[in-house]
């Protein structure tokens, strides 16, 4: 509960995954206007913050993929009471982990090396550039994770019924969910 | 042929002597969940998701594979059922490579819709992301390997119903792969005469036709019960 406005506070995060999960909670249009109303929004990728706050609902886009997200995201779980898993790359990796049928070498080189035309080379020792994790992971297999929001990417539909279980302290009827569509 | 009476789920049920729990319960509308299965061909037991509880016994039963008995109480969705179910479909996305996001079957697949029938929202297991192949080289279909759930669906219908037999499982246990006659690359079968009835029963987007993109293969099993009626009844009619 936020103490000056009395309300839940929310945040979304960015790990591993293309933004499309953002998007599709952009998406929410008008419906943004209730849920600022019902909501605090303390952070997320659209908005400028330097520490992650305490907050009662994180939602979590995208696998763990960097050394970087990896301690974010244990931040993160740290400060929140109700994580979510928010979209198919947090819940199962996805086509973020498709990486993982080779070596990080192998990927970084494929990158930096092998298909690049301007700068090639691998940019290590760069203390701007995180490092690859060995293998992409999804998020509950890092941290403990309350809910799980399937879908690539979950509609704004979806996303809005989740929320506002989570605030009206439902528990978020989310049966009947597929991986992918 | 003599009838038996049994109960499934607390429900009367009759079915007659040698037919298949599966068979009586699905005619009564008792949906018990299946992948291995596929009316119009033999059942082998391969997935296990069938499996059904018999008062007076201890083990698990395949519903697809034990005959209807008189007097019998069977359980199909109890939570120890459940639990099982849930595990065996975790066990299969684990196992391969199922990227639906991505994938020809999206929001058409069969194992999707178990999963989702089973509330299974994240899996517990750690996926192996084992490195397999697809074999792009019969002009018509392909096979993704990361998507095959070796039901073996494909093998039955092309040995029972085409009489082809072109495919066979290779290997043992998590190595097992589907092959094409003696493991030679499908558009190099003798064998397969291109009929397409292993890609229209196969449960997931393992076996497609070529030209699909993500979601955009469907599949049409009704050919199957045709061939079936007509063998059986010598009734040609859809
Ligand atoms: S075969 Fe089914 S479960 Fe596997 S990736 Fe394709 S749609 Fe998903
Ligand atoms: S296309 Fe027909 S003959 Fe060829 S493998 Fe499939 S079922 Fe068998
Ligand atoms: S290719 Fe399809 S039908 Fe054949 S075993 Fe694999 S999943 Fe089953
Ligand atoms: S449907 Fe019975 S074991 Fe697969």
């Amino acid at each position: 509960m936020d103490s000056l406005t009395k309300k839940p506070r929310l945040a979304t995060v960015w790990l591993g995954g293309c933004s499309g999960c953002h998007m599709s909670f952009l998406d929410l249009d008008e419906r943004l206007f209730e849920l600022h109303r019902r909501a605090e929004i303390c952070a997320s990728p659209f908005t400028d913050y330097k520490d992650f706050p305490e907050v009662d609902i994180t939602l979590v886009e995208g696998a763990v993929t960097t050394a970087e997200q990896l301690e974010e995201i244990r931040h993160v779980r740290r400060r929140t009471k109700i994580l979510v898993s928010f979209g198919d790359c947090a819940v199962t990796g996805n086509v973020t982990a498709m990486r993982n049928f080779f070596s990080v070498d192998d990927v970084l080189d494929r990158a930096y090396r092998e298909t690049a035309t301007q700068i090639v080379g691998i940019p290590s020792g760069n203390p701007a550039v995180p490092r690859l994790l060995d293998r992409v992971r999804p998020v509950h297999e890092v941290v403990k994770v309350d809910y799980f929001l399937q879908g690539c990417a979950p509609s704004a539909e979806e996303i809005y019924r989740l929320l506002m279980d989570l605030l009206d302290g439902r528990t978020p009827a989310l049966a009947g969910r597929k991986f992918g569509s | 042929m003599s009838v038996k009476t049994l109960t499934i789920d607390g429900k009367m049920v009759t079915g007659m002597a040698g037919e298949t729990i599966f068979n009586a319960a699905w005619e009564a509308g008792i949906r018990i969940p299946r992948l291995c299965h596929v009316g119009g061909v033999s059942d082998v037991g391969a997935c296990r998701l069938c499996l059904v509880e018999i008062e007076g016994q201890k083990k698990l039963l395949a519903a697809c594979l034990t005959p209807v008995e008189e007097g019998m109480v069977v359980h199909t969705n109890t939570e120890r059922l459940r639990a099982h179910r849930r595990l065996i479909l975790e066990l299969l996305f684990a196992e391969r490579n199922h990227v639906c996001s991505v994938c020809v079957m999206n929001g058409q697949c069969e194992l999707q819709d178990l999963a989702a029938e089973a509330g299974l929202d994240h899996v517990r297991l750690r996926y192996q992301f084992p490195k397999l192949g697809v074999d792009t080289s019969h002009e018509r279909f392909g096979l993704d390997h990361n998507r095959c759930v070796l039901c073996t669906r494909c093998i039955r219908v092309c040995d029972e119903v085409e009489g082809a037999h072109t495919w066979d499982v290779s290997g043992r246990g998590a190595r097992s792969v589907i092959i094409a006659d003696m493991g030679e690359p499908w558009g190099q079968s003798e064998s397969c005469t291109s009929c397409g009835k292993c890609v229209q029963v196969c449960p997931t987007g393992a076996l497609f036709s070529k030209g699909r993109g993500v979601g955009e293969m469907r599949k049409d099993r009704r050919f199957l019960k045709y061939i079936v009626t007509a063998r059986e009844k010598h009734q040609w009619i859809r």
